[in-house]
């Protein structure tokens, strides 16, 4: 097998050295049971295996082929060819948590760089050095709400992406937490009164609907009744030319990275944004990276403030994170030293003006309404006609038109939202209007 | 000679950008009262200068590929690129997960066969694909267990964890609202089941669950799992298993087999997919039949020669819920299915096999220098204490930071936290013979210099790396956590 490198004489002569005469005598703790016997397909070369995984492959209708405008938490941005090669490099890819920092300054001063432009990108003091998802990060960001404030009652917008509502319900369900979901607000219309017996209100920023609201007057609200105000950014390029969650006032910031680190992968491996005011550190989840100095006074980092941690504090921890998303937040950080502040200043106003130029026209169609008056990059549509229905038919037309809202709630049925980032030229949004004309 | 490289915030500028943009078109700005008035503090570098600023940075990193990387617990085996090549594929990585699914019907067969290949290997009836990471499978088995309590209307609120388990495990069963209570290991290093079935069988009837990792902490195969099993079953409790030692085992036993009624594997171990730095992993949970229908959504369904991915609960099922958004570390599994193709099962359960050779290999070339806490074979790693070095004025520390030095990745340290001064070593099944060798030359050498009194030359450790020792006490006191510019 081409990943093994011993070969039959060193296993013999390891076996002689161990004293045992087959490898089969350092199983004998395994109890013996009567077994069906495993059937997996016979081993494969390289030859084959590439053979069925590009079979399998082919049959998806992948975004780079035909005009995507997909989003609903995910959005599909053009990576840099020299953040997929470098994340490509065996140092960055095979190496771990950098539990023994002299042989890993690499990844802790990237994670160092990370943590500081999450933490400036979301207008906080401090941000951790990633999370699994922004679902996830949602949860725990409602999990150390009910740490600080010592309540276990949590509000969840209508304006939340309904799988991450689902997320933070579900996640908390056990440990007697009172998880009130509201109704989706398609419409921007919702209003949220703290009475003070709340942990947190999550919003999000642009909502799932993609309305843009400034949450100050909440933010005050929430701290008027001893409540926390945390923030979900699902699409964090929004941030570009959106004031950040930290000038609003919120105490917690989450968010979805993945689509400004890697390709959209069927929505995985995701990448999660957290970040807090500096007094309520100690009560964040997820690895931290602290800058210090070697022993001959140069400066280096190390991951600090373990005592948080599952490793160190068992079920006392803030959380029971260990594995993170590690790679995807190096190639976030990446991205965005790339882009600088002009970059992604840049970016954002081009994704913001692209769908902007598309919500003019998509309203001029009959049977057509935009229900934004504000947005960053995605809309709400509300149709005359069935949403589903509509992106199966546009599928058939080579063009991924956007996503119906009926596949989280069922009884929305003619609302679409759609989305449209760079990636998106005027060519391909003129095959949208024209799909919604039809 | 690794030079030095300053942070992106010393060598960048708001006015460099290593993309360039087509114009725009002219539209209204529809952002309301919250247009951005504020520099967010983002410096940005060329391309040719991003390219220098993260090899260099690459440069100060150690990994698998190049070099022996025996961190215990975590199986650092080898990642083949093939899998990093089907990964990239466009019909893989260029796929929206809201995509019909009717233009996604190969992602959806490459989960269904990867979940087949895991319930086949481990006896199962059911994989739960989306959780991201072991501690997140954890999670996910837990809330599955109290949902399917909850469902029989039993409120227990105990969980049984043996005092050698990763700390994931108390801390998971805590985040479920569980209360935590620790059964002891006994002095062979596996759990004292005395204790346990005094706790089962004459304890409160409120277990929930038994967490065990097997084999352990301390790299054995818990032998009398078949009576725990019984005990915890008998009691009205399930039996989760902790996969993350899944690679000595694969092939030779069917989880399902020893009684375990869920357990996540850890396909950034065992199925060869790379740790990247700390993540990202991916976790799935394979469930027995009662468990599987309180498992979390999504899950893929196959229906005919359609594949249907299930995303939300229409109240046939009593699946708890979810634990993410999206469908899993999706481009993580597709990596995991590409090294299980290529093995087959032959190759799985050589891989098994050589795991736990090269570990006995170490164990038999060090045990005269080193003492073993549990004498006798161990399966894929092995447990060494500190004892032998009492009176030298060197600590487990001293070894792996020596082991640096002669460059080498060191071994997990201090863990299981039930020994003193541990030191546990996992070679994995794809290193060589020549690589075991050098690296018990190493740890041969540094012990015999501790032994002969050079405490002084070996404390001072790493000298050969691009950092010395760190001060860790000072960076955790008074934390610095993001970049500050002092000139402002």
């Amino acid at each position: 097998m081409r990943y093994l490198p011993l070969t039959d004489a060193e296993r013999e002569e390891m076996l002689k050295d161990i004293g045992i005469s087959s490898v089969l005598e350092l199983f004998s703790d395994i109890p013996q049971v009567d077994s069906k016997p495993i059937e997996l397909p016979v081993p494969k070369n390289e030859v084959e295996v590439e053979r069925k995984l590009t079979a399998l492959a082919g049959k998806n209708i992948s975004a780079a082929k035909i005009p995507s405008f997909l989003g609903a938490g995910a959005y599909r941005h053009h990576i840099p060819a020299l953040v997929d090669y470098m994340i490509e490099r065996g140092e960055f890819l095979t190496s771990y948590t950098p539990y023994q920092p002299e042989v890993s300054q690499g990844t802790l001063q990237i994670l160092f760089e990370f943590q500081t432009q999450v933490a400036r990108l979301f207008g906080l003091d401090v941000a951790n050095a990633s999370l699994y998802d922004g679902a996830s990060a949602a949860f725990e960001a409602a999990a150390m709400a009910e740490r600080v404030t010592g309540r276990k009652k949590i509000i969840v917008s209508g304006g939340v992406h309904p799988q991450v509502a689902d997320t933070v319900k579900s996640c908390l369900q056990f440990n007697g937490t009172d998880c009130v979901v509201l109704p989706p607000d398609a419409e921007n219309t919702e209003a949220i009164e703290p009475v003070g017996d709340e942990a947190c209100v999550i919003v999000q920023y642009p909502s799932f609907f993609g309305h843009v609201n400034d949450y100050s007057a909440l933010a005050e609200a929430c701290h008027a009744k001893g409540a926390l105000l945390v923030v979900v950014v699902m699409e964090p390029l929004a941030l570009g030319i959106l004031k950040s969650p930290g000038d609003m006032g919120a105490d917690i910031a989450v968010g979805e990275g993945m689509g400004l680190a890697s390709h959209l992968n069927f929505g995985g491996p995701g990448l999660g944004l957290f970040a807090t005011r500096k007094e309520l550190v100690r009560n964040m989840p997820g690895r931290l990276v602290g800058e210090t100095k070697d022993a001959d006074g140069k400066r280096g980092f190390v991951l600090t403030m373990a005592t948080r941690e599952q490793h160190i504090r068992r079920e006392k921890a803030t959380s029971n994170i260990c594995t993170n998303a590690g790679l995807m937040a190096v190639a976030f950080s990446m991205h965005l030293a790339m882009l600088g502040e002009k970059g992604f200043t840049k970016l954002a106003e081009s994704n913001h003006a692209r769908t902007s130029r598309l919500a003019s026209e998509v309203a001029k169609i009959p049977g057509v309404t935009v229900l934004n008056k504000t947005f960053f990059n995605e809309l709400t549509l509300k149709l005359d006609r069935s949403a589903a229905a509509l992106v199966e038919k546009m599928a058939g037309h080579k063009m991924l038109g956007g996503v119906p809202v009926s596949r989280f709630y069922p009884d929305k049925e003619d609302l679409l939202l759609v989305a449209r980032t760079e990636t998106n030229n005027t060519e391909e949004a003129l095959h949208l209007q024209e799909e919604l004309k039809k | 000679m690794i030079a030095e490289e300053p942070l992106l915030f010393e060598i960048g500028s708001d006015d460099k950008t290593a993309v360039d943009f087509p114009p725009q078109p002219d539209a209204e700005e529809c952002l309301g009262s919250c247009r951005r008035t504020k520099k967010i503090g983002l410096p940005g570098l060329s391309e040719p200068e991003a390219m220098r600023h993260y090899t260099r940075l690459s440069q100060m990193n150690i990994s698998v590929d190049s070099a022996f990387y025996p961190l215990g617990s975590c199986t650092m085996k080898y990642n083949p690129r093939l899998n990093e090549k089907m990964a990239a594929l466009s019909g893989f990585s260029e796929i929206h997960p809201f995509q019909p699914q009717n233009t996604v019907q190969g992602a959806l067969e490459a989960i269904y066969i990867l979940n087949e290949l895991l319930a086949e290997l481990t006896g199962m009836k059911a994989v739960a694909f989306s959780p991201a990471a072991g501690a997140h499978g954890e999670l996910c088995g837990m809330m599955t267990i109290r949902a399917a309590l909850t469902h029989r209307g039993d409120a227990r609120e105990v969980v049984l964890v043996p005092e050698s388990a990763h700390g994931t495990n108390p801390a998971t069963a805590a985040m479920c609202g569980y209360r935590i209570e620790t059964i002891p290991v006994n002095a062979e290093g596996l759990v004292d089941i005395a204790a346990l079935q005094k706790r089962l069988v004459h304890g409160e009837k409120n277990v929930a669950a038994f967490m065990l990792t097997n084999p352990n902490t301390c790299g054995l195969f818990e032998r009398d799992i078949l009576k725990m099993a019984d005990m915890v079953h008998e009691a009205g409790a399930f039996f989760y298993m902790d996969g993350a030692n899944f690679n000595a085992i694969m092939g030779h036993v069917k989880p399902a087999d020893l009684g375990v009624d869920a357990m996540h594997i850890n396909v950034h171990k065992t199925f060869s997919t790379p740790h990247g730095g700390g993540g990202p992993g991916a976790g799935p949970v394979v469930f027995n039949a009662e468990l599987a229908p309180f498992m979390p959504l999504p899950w893929v369904e196959k229906d005919g020669d359609t594949y249907r991915l299930i995303e939300a609960n229409d109240g046939s099922v009593h699946s708890f819920g979810r634990m993410r958004a999206f469908n899993g570390q999706f481009a993580v599994l597709i990596r995991a299915l590409a090294y299980i193709l290529a093995m087959g099962l032959p190759g799985l359960r050589q891989a098994a096999e050589d795991a736990v050779l090269n570990a006995n290999y170490v164990r038999v070339k060090l045990q005269d220098i080193l003492h073993l806490p549990y004498p006798g074979t161990c399966m894929h790693e092995v447990l060494f204490d500190d004892s032998s070095l009492e009176g030298t004025g060197v600590t487990t520390l001293d070894i792996a930071k020596n082991l640096i030095d002669a460059g080498f990745h060191p071994m997990t340290i201090y863990f299981p936290l039930i020994v003193h001064g541990a030191m546990l070593i996992e070679p994995t099944e794809t290193e060589s013979k020549r690589t075991l060798d050098e690296f018990v030359a190493a740890v041969r050498s540094i012990v015999a210099k501790a032994k002969e009194g050079k405490a002084e030359e070996l404390t001072a450790a790493p000298v050969n790396a691009f950092r010395r020792r760190l001060d860790e006490t000072t960076a955790a006191r008074n934390p610095v956590l993001v970049y500050k510019d002092e000139t402002q």
